[in-house]
């Protein structure tokens, strides 16, 4: 066992533990501080994948913007978050159930996957940041989904102001 | 070196975390964080695949960001939604917002 296989089971185990305190903890407050955990092991598994650019890109944008997002809106929504009620529905045995049914799936389809799993990679480019760059404004590559992009956060940012805009 | 299939195999098991989340969450709040965790297990298997694939070709990482962009937007909205139908019905438990339920 190698240093990256040492690497991506502390980051996995982060992941999935964290993941589960997500779903389950009582706190929403503390659920968000639970899903900034596993959004920094998913940044470590994208340094892992040498993906640099998107593990800062997960940080800045993940960590610093959304769930912060997400720690404003439970304390604007506070009064009935730290009731002793459950934080779980009814169907929740089916939830379960129905999660496990997938995951049970999934990993059926990667086990009988045609796409070669236990290859060696081949070595990245150094100038990954570069073709990235390249590939974003390419107009044969993939400029119009970045583009699209763009009038989709625009549309968002405009809509979300609209929307959460005291209308008296 | 990791084999492709263990990052395969952790993001199905996240997948399947925040598909729980998504359903079994009474708060709204707590559904919109099940969202995320599902969008992040599909980053994670599509940044697995740009590295196991060809790395020059960059498609896995620009769907990477554009999945980025979208949980953006999805968050942003998501919650603004949250925050008016709190300040209009003051609850944010989704079993209770049925007032198109007939």
């Amino acid at each position: 066992m190698d240093a990256s296989q040492v690497i991506f089971f502390l980051s996995a185990a982060l992941i999935l533990v964290s993941a589960v305190l997500v779903v389950t903890v009582r706190n929403l407050v503390h659920a968000a501080l639970w899903l900034i955990a596993t959004l920094f092991g998913v940044a470590i598994l994208y340094v892992l994948l040498e993906a640099g650019f998107l593990a800062v890109v997960q940080i800045v944008v993940y960590i610093g913007a959304i769930a912060i997002l997400f720690i404003f809106a439970v304390m604007l929504t506070r009064r009935d978050l730290l009731s002793q009620t459950s934080q779980t529905n009814a169907n929740w045995p089916v939830a379960l159930g129905v999660s496990a049914l997938a995951l049970v799936g999934i990993a059926f389809i990667v086990r009988g996957f045609i796409f070669s799993l236990d290859r060696i990679p081949a070595p990245a480019p150094d100038n990954t940041l570069e073709l990235l760059g390249q590939a974003l404004i390419s107009p044969n590559l993939f400029v119009l989904p970045f583009e699209v992009a763009s009038v989709l956060l625009l549309a968002a940012l405009i809509g979300a102001v609209y929307v959460a805009m005291n209308k008296k | 070196m990791i084999p492709l299939s263990w990052y395969l195999y952790l993001s199905a098991a996240l997948f399947a975390i925040g598909l729980y989340g998504v359903l079994a969450r009474k708060n709204a709040i707590a559904i919109l964080l099940g969202i995320e965790l599902m969008l992040n297990a599909a980053n994670i298997n599509l940044v697995a695949f740009w590295r196991y694939g060809n790395p020059s070709l960059m498609a896995g990482q620009v769907f990477a960001i554009i999945v980025f962009a979208v949980a953006a937007a999805e968050v942003a909205v998501g919650l603004s939604l949250v925050i008016s139908i709190y300040r209009s019905r003051k609850t944010v438990v989704a079993d209770e917002l049925d007032l198109m339920k007939w």
